[in-house]
């Protein structure tokens, strides 16, 4: 059982890890990023290709499920404006035992931040607006998968 | 042929636009030479995509290189290095 959303609004990561704890695994691990407030950011934008988020997401999910004996997989990324401390993405995976889910569950996120067509627009309580440039150690934990 | 552009991020922001239909001439082969065409235009065109380093590409909604055939895809990318997560 896997999911995968993209939405303006906010998720409950509750919620999310209650639906793979009822899939019957001994394991669940979860990722949640949140808007960090570094150097006076007040907005972080989240824009994306909608004719291509929801298919880029799947392909991704799919490739966990070839890699470990999952159980379900939940991904969440939310797009629109963010504020400080708001969350902005949801990883869930249930296994049998915790070694597939924890490592899911990290390949999940490596690879949504490498492969999953979304940008981050910042924006600065002194008025300044900036593209967050992508980063090789971004790049370096995506390749680590192989 | 008619293939349909979307830009994103800062790519669209400098270029002016979400998208736009063109109909390059028969020697624009690749996204490469689309890009050589395009820039040609000037203006926020050449601001955006003077630094092919800082572009990536999908065709049909698939990431591929630069450098790949135009084919018979419908719809053509521009994006900078994606950065969500």
């Amino acid at each position: 059982m896997s999911a995968v959303r993209v939405q303006t609004e906010p998720f409950d990561p509750g919620a999310e890890l209650l639906a793979l704890e009822a899939l019957g695994g001994g394991a669940v691990a979860s990722f949640t990023g949140l808007v960090r407030g570094d150097d006076g950011l007040i907005e972080l934008t989240l824009e994306q290709y909608p004719a291509m988020t929801h298919r880029a997401l799947s392909a991704i999910v799919e490739e966990a499920e070839r890699r470990w004996p999952l159980l379900g997989a939940t991904v969440i990324h939310r797009c629109g404006t963010m504020r400080v401390g708001d969350r902005i993405v949801f990883v869930g995976t249930a296994a049998r035992h915790r070694a597939a889910a924890l490592d899911a569950c990290a390949f999940l996120i490596d690879w949504l931040k490498t492969k999953a067509p979304f940008w981050k627009r910042e924006a600065f309580a002194d008025g300044r607006r900036r593209w967050v440039e992508a980063r090789a150690d971004d790049d370096g934990a995506a390749a680590r998968w192989g | 042929m008619a293939l349909d552009i979307v830009y994103f991020a800062w790519v669209r922001e400098a270029v002016g636009r979400d998208g736009e239909r063109v109909d390059p001439p028969a020697r624009v082969a690749t996204i490469a030479a689309l890009l050589d065409w395009l820039e040609t235009r000037g203006g926020g065109y050449a601001e955006a995509l003077a630094d092919r380093s800082r572009l990536r590409a999908a065709l049909d909604q698939t990431f591929v290189p630069l450098d790949t055939p135009l084919g018979d895809a419908r719809e053509l990318a521009i994006f900078p290095p994606v950065t969500g997560g």
